[in-house]
């Protein structure tokens, strides 16, 4: 009795300690913020209850968009290599086949009305900064307009898989034109010294930023950078929930590639440690009764 | 075959000397164990490190792949490695404090044991140096910064401290060759001195005896004679084996099935989140702090934030860093009173043990957070308390003597 009386005391000290140097200590340096939000809610330039005309759309599209942007998957291949489109707009332009699956439809309609708002990157490309986002604000079309190239974007999109291969799609068209993920083998489609000049710094190597930031930090800065990081020039990439969330999945499978094993093997080591303490106590109580 | 070995080594009399023959207090409680669960971690992490040395590069353009990109994901089991040591080198601190606090609560510094007091304390010395010395090879953000932070605390000792702090890196800032020699004294220099310590450690506990539960004062021979003689049950001590490893197996396997699920499945709070950035000299993170078990001196450190009588709040922080760093060497003398009780049965010290331990929480938790607005003040309150505790120790525990009249 006296030794659980002993016991409590130290579990009560060392508890009050972890919860104070680990738990409490997180929420004071990392305060809550607001939680994630997929509907991009704060964007109201197009009316997305329009249903678009994906046959209209194909032909806005061809007139617009094809003269930078590859769509592999509708027979418009890349004009260039990645490193002379790089030169040329400063980054890669995103292949757009999967763009009407990745992206939020309410994004990428205020997106293509205009691109600098919806990243939130008002405060890079001001006047003075004589900085211009490489594409041009759309907001001379119709809403229908642009509701038809959003419905024909989603009409070409691929059908969702999963797996990690399709995780890996995902992350390379989310992330990959501007981040390296070295343990993946993957390199930026932009070459890093073009991506620094054009970004301030050189976005980093997300090889190990499961583990780094954790999930729950990535999961409100992946859907808004400005929230955690304000004035990062990583813009809004305006990814839906289930791209959001199989670009973390990617970066765990990437980044903690082990966690399987781990879990697994833990289970079996701590019930061999259970049977090796049940073994020790019923041998110290036959050692003992000899000498109590 | 052991008559073969006992006539050359002595392994009979050998084997009684140090198990069977060798005795310990039958009045204790589990907090007896804690030096079989530190021998045991200690030889986990030794064990591990010895893996880990095989895949780790101690360069500043390898290291911080070789962690995580070799020994984490394609050795097999390096991560497993790798949490073993990570995590035993933050359990182990824990372990410590606790055996540590377990001989001030009962007295077992005292008189005739001042020896088994000091090699401790010097063995929570070198494995703070271990500790700090390998939170730099995984050169992550953390490793880097926490680095150059307690490097730099040696420019604050007069006339050579900014040579010394040169010295130490090899260099004027955290470079290579500081991770280069961090890496020596990790992996040979203090491990040997920490194994010598080990050994005068036990060395130091042999002549004096463990102490009891009760601090009761008792003839051993006499004892060991009644357990001889088969009265076992009315003997106050019991052998070291099998009868006292029994029950340290027993509170072993307990601590293990902890110790594991941390390994396992809780291993946040001894690995860092920021030490997974690469270690960048022109990126100083958001917050800089050491791992938990330094955070109470850390705190006392930085709890002097301003100046009193014309000496700056940094001198005054590294005056009293260098005092909580050596003042636990010296509880033996500081404490006055010859009582050798548990602290609850002595009138005054048990104030004082509660008020330590009290203290050295808050500082711990505010040695962790931001040192902004009250956070400061609580910091350079806890400090003063527990400078003020130390210097109150001495007369505390004479009144305690005249009060009990000796006894």
């Amino acid at each position: 009795m006296k030794e659980f009386k002993i016991l409590a005391v130290i579990v009560a000290l060392v508890g009050i300690t972890y919860y104070g140097i680990e738990p409490y200590a997180h929420h004071v340096m990392h305060p809550e913020v607001a939680p994630a939000d997929f509907t991009f809610k704060d964007l109201k330039n197009v009316d997305t209850s329009i249903a678009g005309n994906p046959e209209n759309g194909k032909v806005l599209v061809e007139a617009n968009c094809i003269a930078c942007h590859s769509i592999e998957t509708a027979g418009h291949p890349q004009m260039m290599p990645n490193a002379d489109a790089a030169a040329s707009y400063g980054v890669v332009p995103p292949d757009l086949s999967g763009a009407g699956w990745i992206y939020d439809k309410n994004y990428l309609a205020n997106f293509i009305f205009d691109p600098v708002s919806a990243m939130k990157l008002q405060h890079k490309y001001t006047p003075e900064s004589g900085k211009q986002f490489p594409m041009p604000s759309y907001n001379w079309m119709s809403a229908q307009e642009i509701m038809d190239i959003v419905a024909y974007l989603q009409s070409i999109a691929p059908k969702a898989k999963s797996g990690t291969e399709s995780h890996k799609n995902t992350f390379e068209a989310a992330c990959g034109r501007c981040h390296s993920m070295a343990y993946a083998g993957l390199e930026s489609t932009t070459p890093p010294d073009v991506i620094k000049n054009y970004m301030g710094a050189t976005p980093p190597d997300l090889s190990q930023y499961i583990k780094s930031r954790g999930e729950h930090y990535l999961y409100s800065f992946i859907n808004d950078p400005q929230v955690l990081l304000p004035g990062t020039s990583m813009p809004r990439t305006g990814l839906n929930q289930k791209a959001q969330e199989e670009v973390i999945a990617y970066m765990e499978e990437i980044g903690d590639r082990k966690k399987a094993e781990r879990e697994s093997l833990g289970l079996y080591v701590m019930l061999y440690t259970a049977v090796f303490a049940l073994l020790a106590w019923a041998w110290k109580r036959k050692i003992w009764s000899e000498v109590h | 075959m052991l008559e073969w070995f006992d006539q050359r080594l002595g392994v009979v009399n050998f084997a009684k000397v140090m198990m069977t023959e060798y005795w310990i207090p039958k009045n204790i409680n589990f907090l007896w164990a804690m030096g079989v669960l530190l021998t045991v971690l200690f030889t986990f992490l030794l064990v591990s490190g010895i893996f880990l040395l095989m895949y780790y590069k101690p360069d500043v353009n390898l290291a911080f792949d070789s962690v995580n990109y070799t020994i984490m994901q394609e050795v097999a089991y390096g991560w497993l490695f790798r949490h073993i040591h990570a995590v035993g080198a933050s359990v182990v601190f824990l372990v410590i404090y606790i055996h540590m606090f377990t001989g001030i609560y009962y007295g077992s510094y005292k008189k005739g044991r001042e020896m088994i007091w000091i090699s401790g304390m010097l063995l929570f010395v070198l494995f703070s140096a271990e500790g700090f010395s390998g939170y730099m090879l995984p050169w992550g953000q953390m490793s880097y910064w926490a680095a150059y932070v307690i490097t730099e605390i040696f420019g604050g000792i007069p006339v050579i401290g900014d040579e010394l702090v040169v010295w130490i890196r090899g260099n004027f800032y955290v470079s290579d060759a500081t991770l280069t020699r961090f890496f020596m004294l990790h992996v040979l220099l203090i491990p040997l001195l920490i194994l010598g310590a080990i050994a005068f450690h036990f060395y130091a506990l042999r002549f004096p005896h463990v102490n009891n539960e009760d601090g009761e004062f008792f003839d051993f021979d006499e004892e060991a004679e009644k357990y001889k003689a088969g009265k076992k049950k009315e003997s106050k001590v019991v052998p070291f084996w099998p009868v006292f490893l029994s029950k340290d197996f027993f509170v072993l396997g307990f601590f293990m099935l902890f110790f594991f699920y941390l390994v396992f499945f809780h291993y946040g709070f001894a690995m860092d989140a920021i030490n997974f950035d690469k270690a960048d000299g022109l990126k100083t993170p958001a917050h800089i702090y050491p791992e938990w078990y330094f955070l109470w001196s850390y705190e006392v450190l930085r709890g002097f934030f301003f100046e009193i009588a014309g000496i700056s709040g940094k001198d005054l922080g590294l005056i009293a860093f260098g005092i909580a760093n050596a003042i636990f060497f010296f509880m033996p003398w500081l404490d006055r009173s010859p009582m050798v009780k548990p602290a609850n049965k002595r009138p005054y010290f048990k104030y004082w043990f509660w008020f330590m331990m009290v203290d050295l929480i808050v500082l711990t938790i505010y040695g962790k957070l931001p040192p902004t607005g009250a956070n400061a003040w609580v910091g350079f309150a806890s400090s003063l308390t527990f400078l003020t505790l130390f210097a109150l120790l001495p007369f505390i525990t004479k009144a305690e003597a005249k009060k009990v009249g000796g006894k």
